[in-house]
């Protein structure tokens, strides 16, 4: 039994999370952005439950997300057919099924300090440019995105942080592929489960330094906006 | 504020009724594959005696791990018959309580695939994903890989096998379909359709000795001491054989 500890065990977890919680947060931009928008302007009287359904997953117990996900993932649910694309039976123990099942899960996390952003500015700015001829296009990329800048940090960090954070959904969809699957929290757990705590603990002292700094940077930002709307 | 108390004294009083006054109640932690018929034996031994038990399950692996560290259980039913030995030299176990409560058999389970002959199920290789339960942690995952092993089989699968955390898990990646097929335990497939299911030959694999002990916390819980007895009773052993278990001679 390979209970030395090597590079490997230790390397590859941590790439793979940190590439889960990239491209996570680099999709949850584009796929925020115009639902925290509509979220803000919107006048339908039933926006606050579409913005209740994304807030779902701050609520939920990862153990439901994951028994849903892993029944939708499968071969009779929509991630199934989805997996079908490229030629795959599930969504389950797969890359792509940890994406999808993050996006969801973070999601909560990138909308409402965009949603907050963007209501912070008013309607001032937008009416503005808006009289000075410029399209709504034009307000929403020039005006609205820019002033919401620090909203974007905020969603940014605290979407990378969740992810990588990420333990029971992946747990119960992941089947723990080296490589593939295994990320840094359930690699963890694993370690501790075998008896591995010299592996366990490389990994977890890693991510409290990690949290720390996550949740240093995040108060940073705050203050730091703080003080340029009081100048 | 009287209201208020009131209610708390209905539910204090509901909560206090509904526990039978003599009764008492011990902690055991249970190795994934044997929840069905330890839920059975549980209940036997509750209506035999009034004492209920409370039980735990998880991988053997990460139960045990949980009782180095302080876990409240006092009796532990593994998986394997390296933990409950190791246990006791580790002074977490009573020296001399170790005791075989079943002997384990892996079977190759698929609920759309038919493996009456399992053998050339996993020769042909036609599936996308194997499941089994994580090998260094869970005993049925290591007889699983030991079979693909003794069938020479190991390195094509290989890219194929998704592990669950424990053999429950690993049941539930083939239920929800997202596996096609895994080795799980007889135990659980016990019932199933004669075609979805291949008991694992029993010279491709390392008997699965599922050792029991008493831990150094029920050393003088007399339900923990009454329960392991009951363990080894006739009532006991009929329900173990029936769920597809042997009894140690």
């Amino acid at each position: 039994m390979p209970d030395v500890l090597s590079a490997r065990d230790i390397v590859e977890p941590v790439l793979l999370t940190l590439s889960l919680a990239l491209i996570v947060t680099a999709l949850l931009v584009v796929i925020a952005t115009p639902l925290a928008w509509w979220l803000c302007r919107s006048k339908a009287p039933w926006k606050e439950a579409v913005a209740a359904v994304a807030a779902l997953p701050l609520v939920l117990p990862p153990t439901v997300l994951g028994f849903y996900l892993l029944l939708a993932f499968g071969p009779f649910g929509p991630g199934g057919a989805l997996a079908g694309l490229w030629g795959a039976r599930t969504l389950a123990f797969s890359f792509e099924g940890l994406i999808v099942a993050s996006l969801i899960y973070s999601l909560p996390f990138m909308v409402q300090p965009l949603r907050n952003a963007f209501e912070a500015f008013g309607n001032e700015p937008l009416e503005a440019a808006a009289s000075l001829g410029a399209s709504s296009w034009q307000t929403f990329l020039r005006i609205a995105v820019p002033l919401a800048r620090p909203g974007y940090l905020t969603g940014a960090v605290l979407t990378f942080a969740h992810t990588v954070g990420e333990f029971g959904v992946v747990l119960m969809i992941g089947g723990n592929i080296p490589g593939k699957t295994r990320v840094l929290s359930v690699a963890i757990f694993n370690y501790v489960e075998r008896g591995l705590w010299e592996n366990a603990h490389i990994l977890s002292a890693g991510m409290v330094i990690f949290a720390f700094v996550a949740i240093t940077a995040t108060m940073l930002i705050d203050r730091r906006i703080g003080q340029l709307s009081r100048s | 504020m009287r209201k208020a108390h009131w209610i708390v004294g209905l539910m204090l009083s509901a909560g206090f009724a509904a526990t039978p006054v003599a009764a008492a109640q011990t902690a055991v932690a249970v190795a994934a594959n044997f929840t069905a018929p330890v839920e059975e034996i549980a209940a036997a031994f509750t209506a035999k005696t009034g004492d209920t038990i409370e039980l735990s399950f998880g991988a053997t692996g990460a139960l045990y791990t949980q009782i180095t560290q302080g876990a409240p259980f006092t009796v532990f039913l593994a998986a394997d018959n390296k933990r409950p030995t190791t246990a006791v030299k580790e002074g977490f176990g009573v020296d001399g309580t170790v005791f075989t409560y079943a002997i384990g058999k892996s079977a190759l389970y698929s609920p759309s695939l038919d493996v009456t002959d399992g053998k050339a199920v996993l020769e042909a290789n036609g599936f996308a994903h194997l499941a089994i339960a994580e090998p260094t942690a869970a005993p049925y995952g290591a007889a699983a890989m030991e079979v693909l092993g003794k069938l020479g089989i190991a390195d094509a699968v290989a890219p194929k096998i998704v592990t669950g955390e424990n053999i429950s898990q690993t049941l539930q990646f083939i239920d929800s379909a997202n596996a096609e097929l895994g080795f799980v335990a007889l135990s659980q497939v016990v019932g199933k359709p004669a075609s979805q299911v291949w008991i694992v030959p029993a010279d491709l694999y390392t008997p699965i000795l599922q050792d029991a002990v008493l831990l150094k916390t029920g050393e003088n819980d007399a339900v923990a001491k009454a329960f392991v007895d009951f363990l080894q009773g006739e009532e006991a052993h009929a329900i173990i054989e029936k769920y597809g278990y042997q009894i140690a001679d």
